[in-house]
């Protein structure tokens, strides 16, 4: 299937996809419409889990990512009210912007070097895509997070409740 | 035009988004758009785990980025009542504007 | 019996625990302070004098050879190893009994002179500690814990000298008796350092056992570093400046600690050390000639002086010359003797002059006194006693011990024919100003002003009883040691000979034909040893009655004399007034020199160097923060940069 023409042009369009929303999500100076191409971005990265045969990150990432947390942001970007950024900067270009641009292209060549370069070790597990076909994705996923993956899956519990929590003490107003 | 799409391809995606939302994080003023960029990132960190995993036959990938997920989830939450509460004291959340976080 | 000893020094200091911290918490009653301290030193000297009949009845020779009364290990290190344990000896059983004595009655006398004191419990927490480090002090086995009663007698001297400390004068002189007294210390430290290197030890018993395998230049040296030691605690030249001004403390504590007890604490460590000393004839001349010495230059500065505490004082320093001289010149057991005898009636001089003042509302100028015998007739009459006792008039106990000790200077194989004469002069000049001290306080006129003389009053009982007591032992006290020459048996010298060995005895030896012509020049009946004895006897007690006399005519007859004698002899007056300008000498040289080397110290080397190079750092590092800090700009956005170098970093190590 991963050779196949339609699956190798239904790559492209997505990848290509993905890398100009995020390009966007960048450069649009009103946050409205980089929140609009973020979701975009989200939207581009489920469709490579698809391809990646992961029906529910997929799912799960247009539910939360794209719908609740996007939806989230928009709403405190109108509650703000936050006005475009302005064109000029007072000054053109600060070193430490341009620093940093220097860094994370160096990071970026970093990371293509280590994925080209570098042999990425990695055992091969038991779940080939024939078999995950024939348990069940989900199924086979909640198995795993409810037994091998059973105190991390606490953990994320908690960070919940802490995270919730501290939403409600830091929206709450003084008394 | 190749035979099939190796990891190789989701990777550099995966560094090309990655990088991306880096840059966004450094020159964009505005909390809300940085904030958007660190989601990207992480989005993009979560691609490179599915990839992974699904050319090495395992689902652990798959489950990291559950909980990678889940802590996003939680860091909207918190991280955008930061917001709400500073532009409450301050009127205006741009990153240069704030700085309180020194000595 | 002798295995309770560790009961003597317990109970001061069952006391000095109880009165100093139930007494002062509870603010306890003054009559339950007082009757605390008193009963611990009761007890005390109970068991004192239980011990000494129980050491009677020993026969002499296993009277020294009691084995000590270890209590416990005390410091065990490596070959090192010393206890806490005491020692009962005839000597040591005797100045036990002196000190718990003496001590006794003047805590008794001090619950009345201190009675309307605020500082009552206090001065009574203190007493008792001193008590309890003195007895310490002499009955300990080995030379360390002797050292702790002897730091630990300095320390409450230094207490109860400064014991009105709002004052400056009590402070300053209980400082200046502190660090002379330091001075001393440091010198009987360094004979114990040497005495354990040389043999190992520090057990008395040890130590003089091993002692004959020493060399005589060694033990030189410990003998003198031990007399330094000695010097400090008993005010002998050079280091007598403390006393005089020691007198700033309440007066029974002059009495107790000034002159009845703690200063005689280096004449009973070098009577302890005998066997050493003996070994080191140089150690010997030097105590001699030093004791001597401080006897008559001591006295002459008591001529002069009109503070009747300081009278008392260079008395006190000038009496403890001949001690020093007993045994220096080998006479140790006279010393103890003389050491017995002169605390009982210096503590008495001191007390009866504490009565004094109570009468004369505090007034220690004699010039302000007189007359005043028949308002204060027991104090007159115990202070006459005591005058007598010390001048060395026959029948009191000061004739006997101390014209032993002259007959022991001239005669003793380390004897010389000058000694005697330095001595002999000196007992005139005690003569004399103590019975001038007598005349001008209690004779004559009364030169008091009219408000003072309103109250003049006698001492109430529990004040004049311990002075009776005292008064009676200063009589009789001195016919325990009756010499042989009188007829006497000497019991006190057989009493303490299994420890000091036999007193050497007046026999021919050198200083006989050095002086014999002399006196054969002069015609006099001399050939035979017994007659020299008696001879000296004779001469030294007219001097004293010339002493007397010459105070009778001064300062009771023609009392205009002594002023224009003054005015005559102006320079020489002025000088000894000022009791020879030692004070100021060692102002200029020893305290403004080690002042100055305190503050350049100060200065230069503390300020000028620790503390700035501490501040360098400091300040380096502040500078350092200053610099450092500026990375911290505060703005989230250069944190991120942060992050993202340091995950550039971090991916170079992973992808190398």
């Amino acid at each position: 299937m991963t050779g196949s023409i339609f699956y190798w042009i239904a790559f492209v369009v997505t990848a290509l996809a993905a890398v100009f929303a995020a390009v966007m999500v960048i450069t649009r100076r009103n946050p409205i419409h980089s929140a609009m191409f973020l979701v975009l971005n989200f939207l581009c990265i489920a469709v490579l889990y698809l391809l990646l045969n992961a029906q529910f990150i997929a799912i799960i990432q247009v539910m939360i990512y794209a719908g609740a947390i996007m939806m989230l942001v928009i709403f405190v970007i109108m509650l703000l009210s936050v006005e475009e950024e302005e064109r000029r900067r007072k000054i053109p270009v600060p070193l430490a912007q341009m620093l940093g641009m220097v860094l994370v292209f160096i990071l970026f060549a970093q990371l293509i070097f280590g994925v080209v370069v570098k042999v990425l070790p990695g055992e091969q597990g038991e779940f080939s895509p024939e078999r995950i076909a024939e348990l069940g994705d989900v199924k086979t996923i909640a198995g795993l997070l409810f037994t091998k993956f059973l105190f991390p899956f606490e953990v994320a519990s908690i960070i919940l409740l802490v995270g919730i929590i501290g939403a409600v003490i830091l929206s709450k107003k003084e008394r | 035009m190749p035979a099939s799409v190796t990891p190789l391809y989701f990777f550099v995606v995966s560094a090309l988004i990655f990088a991306i939302g880096a840059a966004g994080v450094l020159i964009r003023r505005n909390a809300i758009v940085v904030f958007m960029c660190i989601e990207m990132m992480l989005s993009a960190v979560n691609l490179t785990f599915i990839a992974a995993a699904h050319y090495l036959n395992s689902l652990d990938g798959v489950l990291m980025v559950f909980f990678v997920m889940t802590v996003a989830a939680a860091e909207a939450a918190v991280g955008l009542g930061i917001f709400v509460l500073l532009f409450r004291g301050r009127k205006t959340i741009r990153v240069d504007e704030i700085n309180l976080l020194k000595w | 019996m002798i295995d309770l000893v560790w009961l003597i020094p317990l109970f001061p200091a069952v006391g000095f625990l109880f009165n100093g911290l139930i007494g002062k918490w509870l603010d306890l009653d003054k009559r339950v302070v007082g009757s605390v301290a008193c009963t611990a030193l009761g007890l005390s000297f109970l068991f004192s004098i239980l011990i000494f009949f129980s050491l009677l009845k020993l026969p002499p020779e296993a009277r020294a050879a009691v084995p000590d009364k270890v209590l416990f290990d005390w410091i065990v290190s490596g070959d090192f190893k010393t206890v806490i344990g005491y020692k009962v000896d005839p000597l040591s059983i005797v100045m036990a009994l002196v000190v718990s004595g003496v001590s006794f009655f003047i805590h008794v006398y001090s619950v009345g002179y201190m009675h309307d004191d605020p500082g009552f419990t206090r001065y009574f927490a203190y007493l008792n500690l001193f008590v309890f480090m003195m007895l310490t002090l002499v009955l300990a086995n080995n030379f360390l814990l002797m050292f702790v009663g002897w730091e630990g007698v300095g320390l409450c001297s230094y207490l109860l000298i400064g014991f009105w400390f709002e004052r400056d004068a009590p402070a300053n002189a209980g400082k200046k008796a502190f660090v002379v007294n330091r001075v001393g210390d440091f010198g009987f430290l360094l004979g114990i350092f040497l005495i354990f290197a040389h043999l190992g030890t520090v057990g008395f018993n040890e130590v003089f056992a091993k002692a004959p395998s020493l060399d005589t230049a060694t033990v030189t040296l410990i003998t003198l570093m031990l007399f330094v030691g000695a010097a400090g605690k008993s005010a002998q030249i050079p280091l007598y400046v403390w006393l005089p001004d020691a007198m700033e403390g309440p007066t029974p504590v002059s009495s107790l600690i000034h002159a009845a007890t703690m200063v005689t604490s280096g004449v009973y460590m070098i009577a302890r050390c005998h066997l050493l000393y003996s070994m080191a004839p140089i150690s010997m001349a030097v105590v001699a000639i030093v004791g001597a010495a401080t006897a008559l230059y001591a006295a002459s500065m008591g001529l002069l002086q009109f503070d009747i505490k300081r009278v008392l004082a260079y008395s006190t320093i000038s009496q403890l010359g001949y001690m020093f001289l007993a045994v220096g010149v080998g006479a140790f057991s006279a010393g103890i003797f003389h050491l017995m005898t002169h605390a009982f009636f210096k503590g008495l001089l001191f007390l009866g002059a504490g009565s004094v003042m109570h009468a004369m509302s505090g007034e220690l100028d004699m010039r302000k006194m007189g007359g005043i015998w028949k308002r204060v007739p027991i104090t007159f009459l115990t202070f006459l006693v005591a005058t007598l006792a010390i001048a060395g008039i026959p029948g009191f106990s000061g004739f006997f011990s101390k014209d032993e000790i002259l007959w022991q200077a001239f005669s003793s194989n380390h004897g010389h024919l000058y000694l005697w004469v330095v001595g002999a002069v000196a007992a005139g000049m005690t003569a004399f100003y103590m019975f001038r001290l007598l005349f001008v306080t209690f004779l004559g006129p009364c030169r008091a002003s009219e408000e003072v003389k309103k109250h003049i009053h006698e001492s109430p009982p529990i004040m004049t009883i311990p002075l009776m007591v005292l008064a009676l032992l200063s009589v009789i006290g001195g016919y325990v040691g009756i010499p042989h020459i009188l007829g006497g048996r000497n019991f006190f010298h057989e009493f303490l000979a299994p420890v000091l060995g036999g007193a050497p005895q007046g026999t021919e030896h050198a200083a006989f034909s050095l002086v014999r012509p002399v006196f054969a020049s002069g015609g006099a009946a001399v050939g035979e040893g017994v007659n020299m004895e008696l001879l000296l006897m004779g001469v030294s007690v007219a001097v004293a009655i010339i002493g007397i006399c010459i105070a009778f005519y001064l300062y009771i007859w023609k009392t205009e004399v002594p002023k224009r004698l003054g005015e005559r002899f102006k320079t020489i007056y002025t000088i000894v007034f000022n009791k020879y300008y030692v004070d100021e000498i060692y102002e200029v040289c020893f305290v403004n020199s080690t002042k100055k080397l305190g503050t350049f110290l100060w200065r230069r080397f503390d300020d000028g160097v620790v503390d700035r190079s501490v501040n360098l750092v400091a300040e380096l590092m502040a500078w350092l923060g200053s610099v450092l800090r500026r990375i911290q700009t505060g703005y989230v956005q250069s944190y991120a940069l942060g992050i993202i170098l340091g995950a550039v970093i971090i991916i170079i190590f992973l992808i190398r």
